[in-house]
């Protein structure tokens, strides 16, 4: 039995469950988020906690120096220990092109006022003296950036939105959504039917699948990254390091972990076949891949144990962006998709300006940005330019 | 008595712990998993499952059958990152087909 809202959210990730506790923090009521698993099944439980300022356009860099002012105080704020530690973010170059592309990032991150430098690959070294630094040419690294362990995140918005009112209803999948004359729709859930003045789909990689069963179109598609986590070691690694060519990259948790990931393409597509599914398994292409570059950076590594390696989907728009706001068709069906990789990291900002949107506010300027309907007709926008994905 | 016993020996879970997670709404073995580590230690579960899961059914008045175990992820069991790359001196362990011999 779930009660008619005025909001539902789909999608229990750290996106649904911040954008329902901004919402009800700001006075929202009759607010629920219904999800298919458990809490974190998703990406929001999948991916390597980073949050980073090291960005290439104003608008990511803005917003993650706003997500990382959240971020410090929300274990104060939400009264749970989210393992936070800024020690910083490390890009390193092989090469001349990803070189420029680094200067050029670093210098608009400057003038946002976020302290990145480009450093030498002496430098790095000695940073992180476990480097071997022969085959970079350059670097840089921002001290302000950070890692967090991301489920508390879910936990500390899950409580404090329930704390004001939000229904929660994990293992629940929507199975058929279906509009109303009046505006509004029906959901149908194992748990029953209700009623909502609109929907926000946060289903992440999944909302493709949430939106065909109101009749909507997302062109975003899903890709399998996977990470692997080591035995705790004595804390050595101060920031995360990544190389800009393989997108290896890799932090040391406060648990003395090792987490990281590389890119390896995909052998197949990540869904497929009748039931749709996104394809998470391990493979040990990735394993290989992984501990291979990971030696080669760091040599001293190689008697370190894996103990555990999975997989979450990226969830790709056609042009890199995010896509945010009303799903074109479909009114009252708003849509916050297509974050590729970082939308963890973007979740504590993008939420509270998405609280904002939905409650009427003058909209942030990142929905003129990544509005749903520029891929109106199937054709596929410019990119904003940002380049500094990982992975 | 139930903080003096310690389910998951990787990670020092204890019986509370279990009991503590379940009292928050996290009546699925991954979620308990998730909520206080159990199981991400060297064994990855392999001793702790099993005790865990029966904890988590009793705390929640559920039966034990009916408990799902956590995904089991690879390596089977915590392997040294050279190995994994196969290189550095490593290679010894390889095994070649047809011969019969050296199996390591």
């Amino acid at each position: 039995m779930i009660d008619d809202a005025e909001t539902a959210i789909v999608g229990a990730g750290v996106m649904g469950l911040a954008i329902a506790y901004n919402l009800a923090a700001r006075g929202g009521k009759r607010i629920v988020v219904v999800d298919g698993h458990y809490m974190a099944w998703g990406a929001s439980g999948r991916n390597g906690g980073g949050v980073r300022q090291q960005w290439a356009t104003e608008m990511n860099v803005r917003l993650m120096q706003e997500s990382m002012e959240i971020c410090s105080h929300f274990a104060k704020e939400m009264g749970i220990n989210i393992w936070m530690r800024q020690g910083g973010y490390l890009f390193l170059a092989r090469g001349a092109a990803a070189e420029r592309r680094l200067r050029k990032s670093v210098a608009l991150q400057n003038d946002c006022g976020v302290p990145t430098r480009m450093i030498t690959p002496a430098e790095a070294q000695r940073l992180v003296p476990e480097i071997d630094a022969g085959p970079f040419r350059a670097a840089c690294y921002n001290p302000t950036d950070g890692i967090v362990f991301p489920w508390p995140f879910l936990w500390g918005y899950a409580r404090a939105a329930e704390a004001r009112g939000v229904a929660i209803h994990t293992s629940t999948p929507v199975t058929a959504i279906v509009p109303r004359g009046r505006g509004g729709f029906s959901l149908t859930t194992p748990a029953g039917t209700f009623t909502a003045e609109r929907i926000v789909c946060a289903a992440g990689a999944w909302s493709p699948k949430v939106a065909r069963l109101v009749g909507g179109a997302l062109p975003n598609r899903p890709q399998r990254h996977e990470i692997l986590s080591t035995e705790p070691l004595k804390p050595f690694l101060k920031p995360l390091v990544t190389v800009s060519e393989t997108g290896l990259y890799v932090s040391q948790s406060l648990r003395g972990e090792l987490v990281g990931g590389i890119a390896v393409g995909d052998d197949a597509p990540a869904t497929g076949g009748e039931t749709d599914e996104i394809k998470l398994g391990s493979r040990l292409a990735f394993t290989t891949a992984m501990a291979r570059a990971l030696v080669e950076l760091m040599p001293r590594l190689q008697h370190v144990k894996v103990v555990r390696q999975w997989a979450g989907p990226y969830d790709l728009s056609p042009d890199g962006d995010p896509i945010v706001g009303e799903l074109p068709g479909v009114p009252g069906f708003y849509v916050v998709c297509g974050f590729r990789g970082h939308g963890f990291m973007m979740a504590p900002v993008v939420a509270r300006h998405y609280a904002a949107f939905l409650s009427g506010d003058a909209p942030h300027p990142l929905f003129a940005a990544w509005r749903a309907d520029r891929f109106a007709g199937g054709r596929t926008p410019a990119s904003g330019g940002e380049d500094m994905f990982i992975g | 008595m139930s903080r003096k016993v310690i389910l998951c020996r990787c990670e020092d879970v204890t019986l509370a712990d279990v009991q503590h997670a379940v009292a928050l709404g996290y009546t699925e073995v991954e979620e308990v998993k998730r909520y206080t580590g159990f199981g991400t230690g060297p064994c990855q579960g392999k001793e702790c499952l099993v005790a865990v899961a029966t904890a988590v059914a009793a705390a929640a008045g559920r039966e034990p059958a009916a408990m799902q175990p956590f995904t089991s992820r690879p390596p089977i069991v915590p392997t040294e990152l050279g190995v994994l790359a196969g290189g550095s001196g490593t290679r010894a362990t390889r095994t070649r087909t047809g011969t019969g011999k050296r199996r390591t």
